[in-house]
């Protein structure tokens, strides 16, 4: 009975959490082989590497995969080195502190949809839109951003939704800074950048190394944003593989070729993680 | 020169903060304000707060309703998930095997399979079983793409319990049940509470399957906001009532439970 119950306690969740990524996984791979399109309901032919095939050479495909790491490289890019900055900010002490942090983590608890919205119409609109009415204030002439600059847009909704959580994360490793040692190169003449770079930094690597790979798992798939804003557009200049994706299953309605980009995202997605796993693993035990 | 830093740590603070917040502010302004006023040029700091969007978006759009399926889906999911994944979580944190490690490994690595991955076969699969559209599919998914981060969460935070005070209980003939109910539950409790809070915001800001999974019948706030992407004549006040209507409770909850939840999203990387 002894030996039973830790497993028949855990057994739930492994068998769920096993269904949950064999079953999806197994039909992706065999929707991937074949012809099926939801709207021809009962017709599927075996295709071999054809759905692949027509997955890679559609015109939008390459651009799709250079907008998600653009994405991916511009936020990571943006909310790590504005985190640290922040973090680094708001590590002293200072009146209204606690105020501050507070503030500081809201947007990350915005629903991506309500924070795809609150840019495109209130802070992005040429006409009506703050970001507008600032450069009017300045003599600048008003820039139509999601139809000029749509990645960027994107870019900056999801980097604004993100850089409260890699602050927070920098700003709990921070507390953690040795301050006798900071103290003690202080007196030994080191300048704060010196203790920036050779303490501060090598501290905050770890913490670095985990934003970066979650946000790569978590922004590979950046969805919500484009769907309610830009739809990908104009043209494709603002589509990532996760929107192709989606417009290929329930939008062309072709299962089988969306299939094919599904395990292509997969592989794309388990680059990042092996790294990331590998490193909490280590600080399992 | 020690005071003049401190002002101006204090001052440079304030504004980058004020200026990362002002669209949270301004959303805030602009649902208390009327149509006309949330597209006057310039731009509006002060005027006389009116609550007739909050009155229209729950008259036109039916908030109460996606608010409903807000409140149902992502309840209901986090105690399907607690259910399941405080079992596993005991066992592995009590009953410790050589495999453990792996398992948690393993569940780890599910939760890195991109959501979009799965797209096409959990819709086909609510397709078949007429589930579209229905809070089922959405708490079953829900449930499922949270329960390792679960697992993780509710692992770290029973492996701090002492198993002295365990093997004290079995001694005194405690059963698994009693033990669980006596002894781990009390010292748990803060584990379990932020567990369920991190699970609750998961679930009421998901996006991704609540856009292609619900509509009109089981729709989220979610989407009820994406709703808004393009709708005609003036919206901006109602869009910005809905959307505080939406985010205000979580945004509150995320206010008191940062910390775990930064925990918790690190599966506790980041001490």
């Amino acid at each position: 009975m002894n030996r039973l119950l830790p497993r028949a306690l855990m057994a739930p969740a492994v068998v769920t959490l096993f269904l949950w990524m064999i079953v999806p996984l197994a039909m992706t791979l065999y929707f991937s082989a074949v012809h099926y399109n939801l709207m021809q309901p009962g017709e599927k032919t075996f295709l071999g590497l054809a759905n692949f095939e027509y997955f890679v050479t559609d015109p939008d495909f390459g651009p799709s995969v250079i907008n998600t790491l653009v994405l991916l490289g511009a936020v990571i890019a943006i909310t790590v080195i504005l985190g640290v900055a922040l973090a680094l900010l708001v590590n002293e002490a200072f009146p209204g502190r606690g105020i501050v942090r507070v503030l500081l983590i809201s947007p990350f608890f915005v629903m991506p949809t309500a924070n795809a919205l609150l840019w495109k119409h209130m802070m992005m609109n040429p006409v009506y839109g703050v970001l507008a009415q600032v450069s009017i204030f300045f003599g600048a002439t008003p820039v139509d951003w999601l139809t000029d600059h749509p990645l960027f847009s994107v870019i900056l909704m999801v980097a604004w939704q993100w850089l409260p959580f890699a602050c927070l994360i920098f700003i709990t490793s921070l507390q953690s800074l040795d301050r006798d040692q900071m103290e003690a190169a202080g007196m030994d003449g080191a300048n704060a950048l010196q203790k920036f770079w050779f303490l501060t930094l090598p501290h905050l690597g770890r913490p670095i190394a985990v934003v970066v790979m979650i946000e790569m798992i978590f922004l590979m798939s950046v969805f919500a944003e484009i769907f309610t804003t830009t739809g990908g557009g104009p043209g494709n200049e603002s589509t990532n593989v996760a929107f192709l994706i989606f417009k290929q299953a329930l939008m062309n309605f072709d299962v089988g070729v969306a299939s094919a980009g599904a395990l292509f995202a997969v592989v794309l997605a388990n680059i990042a993680a092996v790294f990331l796993i590998r490193m909490i693993g280590k600080n399992l035990d | 020169m020690k005071h003049l830093a401190l002002i101006l740590r204090t001052v440079a603070a304030w504004l980058v903060t004020l200026l990362i917040v002002f669209p949270l502010i301004w959303l805030v302004l602009t649902a208390f304000k009327t149509e006309q006023q949330a597209i006057s040029i310039p731009p509006q700091l002060f005027f006389t707060p009116t609550m007739e969007s909050f009155a229209e978006v729950n008259l036109r759009s039916d908030y109460l309703h996606y608010a409903a399926n807000s409140v149902i889906t992502s309840i209901v999911s986090t105690v399907l998930g607690l259910a399941v994944a405080a079992p596993a979580a005991y066992s592995m944190a009590f009953f410790r095997t050589r495999k453990t490690r792996d398992i948690l490994m393993w569940m780890l690595s599910t939760k890195m399979m991109p959501a979009v991955g799965a797209l096409v076969p959990i819709y086909v699969m609510a397709q078949t079983a007429g589930l579209l559209d229905s809070r089922t599919a959405l708490i079953v998914v829900f449930t499922l793409s949270n329960l390792p981060i679960m697992v993780w969460m509710l692992y770290s935070g029973f492996k701090d319990i002492p198993p002295d005070i365990l093997e004290a209980a079995r001694m005194d003939g405690a059963s698994v049940w009693g033990e669980f109910l006596h002894v781990i539950r009390p010292l748990a409790m803060g584990t379990l509470a932020s567990t369920a809070l991190l699970c609750l915001v998961l679930s009421w800001n998901e996006a991704f399957w609540s856009l292609n999974l619900s509509s009109s019948r089981a729709g989220t706030l979610a989407t009820l906001i994406a709703s808004y992407s393009s709708p005609e004549g003036l919206f901006w006040a109602k869009l910005s009532a809905a959307s505080l209507m939406a985010i205000a409770p979580i945004v509150v909850v995320g206010w008191f439970s940062q910390k775990q939840l930064v925990q918790g999203l690190t599966f506790g990387a980041v001490k």
